[in-house]
């Protein structure tokens, strides 16, 4: 049966119902179905100038690959995507298309842009279970890179790098590649095996090696890659890996945990299975602080498993710096929201267990230097929240360990990596950077756009060497 | 002295297996395992640590490096059996594999970045407690490489728990034993020994405690009293080990510090030991579950009060 379409409105997608789903870990949103996907395509006018392009860090060929889409050629439409991304999987699905690709949509301006996103992960899902995979290089042109970091920016820039021809290794720290893919990210918006392990799967079909359990830095330094092991170039997709606390009392009471340790143990260790290994707490009500969505994804975490979850946010709805989508799914799921509300104190009992969270009201001020309302306390607001467990989601910053070892790469006062925007020049002869390292905590598509500009920026390095 | 840290070069591919050269088995619970891990082996020092995954579904753990052989690019650990990943990897024999093994993590001891001159000059006095005589091992055995005989005081509870004696012996300068229960050498705790030794006039310069959290508080209470300057490596809970998480974190001198980067070893007077015996309790009960379960198989209905498993 043909799907009516209404040109101003999406054609709606399929989502697990929010009262289930608050207690599994199975993915949210089921996605499009062919027929799905064909009439949501037909809504796409194809713009000449396509001003949704700009507003892709990898600049997908977006009409391109929605007018195969709209045919029904949806493995012409994969190939026409693995030209500009290497993972389109896990894009369609966590990239925030709103202020991105489908921010600039035409036909957003009147009604609801075209849901690009939903139609990319369509596309990717279609070409995985059809066992459609990118193309390889024809040739290799015998020159090494390293890549250090496995993670949006690094698989990127080696997928890019094979592509031209490049032996690509990868050095990931961890046990399991996909960085924050699959550490971070939890599985109820981004299947691991289902999805990333496949995606993963993709760059190795391109040559790609990965190297997992290399912390660099400490198991091999950068220094030694280029002079001992024969890599022409560096890329650093390290990531911004080192969370952050309040440094308010009692943070370090049983219970407060960083959103990235919680998130560690449940994503990367499976603890929310409870035969795994690894355990996790789980506690009777969570007190999460923070607005993003790393706060979003540990509140939704904790929900499932078991505890009554409380966003803490000093600021108020409008500012939440997570996806609208994600604050919604939160929402429906039972999240309650304490905005405008700043904690001062963890209390713990005798045994050092969380008991409480001390808080205080506040009320948004003049605008900072940012431009955001500063959040100013209300005097004699505070009041105590009978939490026993608290997830700090305060944003991370870059890990030092690899600018601390290696001579002549330079870091500014945010420890972030120094590099070039345009090609990830760092400050080091053959040594390259993208991605969270660089930026500070982002997004996965800005990740993906410095892997790529930085693979350009290599093959042009090593171009030029000979 | 650092040494160079040295790159593992380009590397067969059946090396990136971690295997088990060999296994010992020192006490009832507690074995040693000699594991293929070459990047590990080229750059570790003393003071440093691995994490390792038995097997894929594994959880990750620290083990403090007790030995390493660059040429043969192996690394040496020993673990006691205390939960349900040590009771796994107890079976485990030569020739099979850990599925993972990464490291060399945190840093290496500081006695490494001191001048061999002075170092020759000073009294060092290191005190080991139970499965602890692993990770000291290393650094005694470093520096008598450099021409430096320290002191060592091995301590257990009883005659069966003292282990790598032996090695120790021919590493150490004196080497005293000691017993809780006196089944072997001095009967008392590690605390005695040290108070004997500075009552015969020994003056030690510096002491390096490691051993479970209630020995090396105690062990800072008394060298304090003794004006002389203490470092313990400290064994918090982790997960990755590489700072991105902060479950080790430990309070030192009043800030706080993740253990697996800043660490593993610290001013033993400035750590705050209660807090960080609290924090290892936080996955008490999961943790004895998973080995109540694992070890009673079919059989296990709790009964402890706080698995729920007889509900």
């Amino acid at each position: 049966m043909a799907i009516d379409v209404d040109v101003f409105k999406r054609v709606p997608v399929r989502e697990q119902d929010a009262s289930e789903r608050a207690h599994n870990f199975e993915e949210v949103c089921y996605g499009y179905n062919a027929e799905e996907a064909m009439a949501e395509a037909s809504r796409c006018i194809g713009c000449k100038n396509a001003p949704c392009m700009g507003g892709c860090p990898v600049s997908i060929n977006i009409p391109g690959f929605i007018a195969k889409v709209k045919e029904g050629n949806f493995a012409e439409a994969f190939q026409i995507i693995s030209e500009s991304s290497a993972l389109p999987a896990v894009c369609g699905r966590v990239c925030p298309q709103e202020t991105q690709c489908e921010h600039r949509c035409i036909r957003g301006i009147k009604g609801e842009a075209v849901s690009i996103g939903k139609l990319e992960r369509f596309v990717a899902d279609w070409a995985r279970e059809n066992g459609i995979k990118p193309e390889p290089a024809k040739e290799k042109n015998g020159k090494k890179v390293a890549v250090i970091g496995s993670g949006p920016s690094g698989v990127t820039c080696a997928g890019d790098l094979a592509k031209m021809g490049y032996d690509v290794t990868i050095f990931e720290a961890l046990h399991e590649p996909g960085g924050v893919l699959v550490y971070g990210i939890p599985e109820f918006r981004l299947p691991k095996e289902k999805v990333v392990k496949k995606e993963i799967e993709n760059i190795k079909s391109l040559g790609v090696k990965i190297e997992t359990n290399v912390v660099v830095g400490k198991s091999v330094t950068i220094d030694s890659l280029l002079e001992d092991e024969g890599f022409d170039a560096v890329f650093v997709g390290s990531g911004a890996g080192l969370p952050k606390f309040m440094g308010i009392p009692g943070e370090n009471s049983n219970g407060v945990f960083s959103a990235n340790e919680y998130l560690t143990r449940s994503n990367l260790m499976k603890a929310f299975d409870e035969n795994s290994n690894t355990p996790i707490m789980h506690a009777k009500k969570v007190a999460v602080v923070g607005g993003g969505n790393v706060a979003m994804d540990a509140a939704r975490t904790a929900l499932r498993l078991g505890a009554e979850t409380h966003i803490v946010y000093r600021r108020s709805e409008e500012e939440l710096p997570a996806r609208v989508e994600e604050v919604h799914h939160a929402k429906e799921e039972g999240i309650i929201f304490d905005l405008l509300t700043n904690p001062t104190e963890i209390l713990a009992d005798e045994k050092g267990w969380v008991c409480g969270i001390r808080c205080v009201k506040m009320e948004l001020g003049e605008p900072d230097a940012s431009g955001r309302r500063r959040p100013v306390v209300i005097p004699g607001s505070e009041f105590v929240m009978d939490v026993d467990a608290v997830i700090m989601s305060l944003g991370t910053s870059p890990n030092p360990l690899i600018s601390s070892t290696t001579k002549g790469l330079d870091t500014n006062k945010w420890k972030c990596l120094v590099a070039d925007e345009a090609d990830g020049k760092t400050t080091k002869e053959g040594v390259y950077a993208g991605g969270d390292a660089v930026t500070g905590a982002a997004t996965v598509i800005l990740a993906m756009g410095a892997g790529k500009a930085a693979a350009k920026g290599i093959d042009e390095y090593i171009k030029s060497k000979n | 002295m650092v040494e160079k840290i040295i790159s593992a070069g380009q590397r067969k591919e059946e090396d990136r297996v971690y295997s088990i050269v060999k296994t010992e088995q020192l006490t009832d619970t507690i074995y040693l395992m000699e594991v293929k891990a070459p990047r590990v082996a080229k750059n570790c020092l003393p003071g440093q640590f691995i994490i390792v995954r038995g097997s894929d579904d594994g959880e990750r753990i620290p083990l403090t490096i007790c030995d390493y052989n660059r040429e043969e690019g192996t690394v040496t650990i020993v673990f006691q059996v205390v939960g349900a990943a040590t009771e796994m990897m107890r079976n485990y024999k030569a020739g099979d594999a850990f599925a993972d093994f990464v490291g060399p993590l945190g840093c290496h001891s500081e006695l490494c970045d001191e001048n061999i001159d002075d170092l020759k000059n000073k009294k060092i006095l290191f005190v080991a407690g139970g499965v602890g005589t692993a990770p000291v091992y290393p650094q005694v055995k470093w520096l008598h490489e450099n021409g430096v005989d320290a002191d060592v005081i091995i301590g257990g509870r009883n005659k069966s728990l003292i282990i790598l004696e032996d090695q120790m012996r021919t590493v150490a300068g004196n080497l005293y034993i000691t017993t809780d229960d006196g089944s072997y050498g001095s009967k008392g705790v590690v605390t005695n020994e040290i108070q004997k030794l500075v009552d015969a006039g020994n003056k030690y310069d510096v002491c390096i405690a490691i051993g479970p959290m209630i020995m090396m508080k105690f062990v800072c209470k008394l060298t304090k009293e003794l004006g002389i300057h203490t470092v313990v490596s400290l064994n918090p809970i982790m997960v990755d080990g590489t700072g991105m998480c902060g479950a080790c974190r430990v309070t030192v001198g009043g800030e706080v510090k993740f253990a697996c980067v800043d660490g593993p070893e610290f001013d033993g007077h400035l750590v705050d030991f209660d807090e960080a015996m609290k924090r290892q309790q936080i996955y008490k009960t999961a943790e004895g579950r998973a080995y109540l379960a694992a070890k009673e198989g079919d059989t296990h209905h709790g009964g402890c009060g706080n698995c729920g498993g007889d509900k």
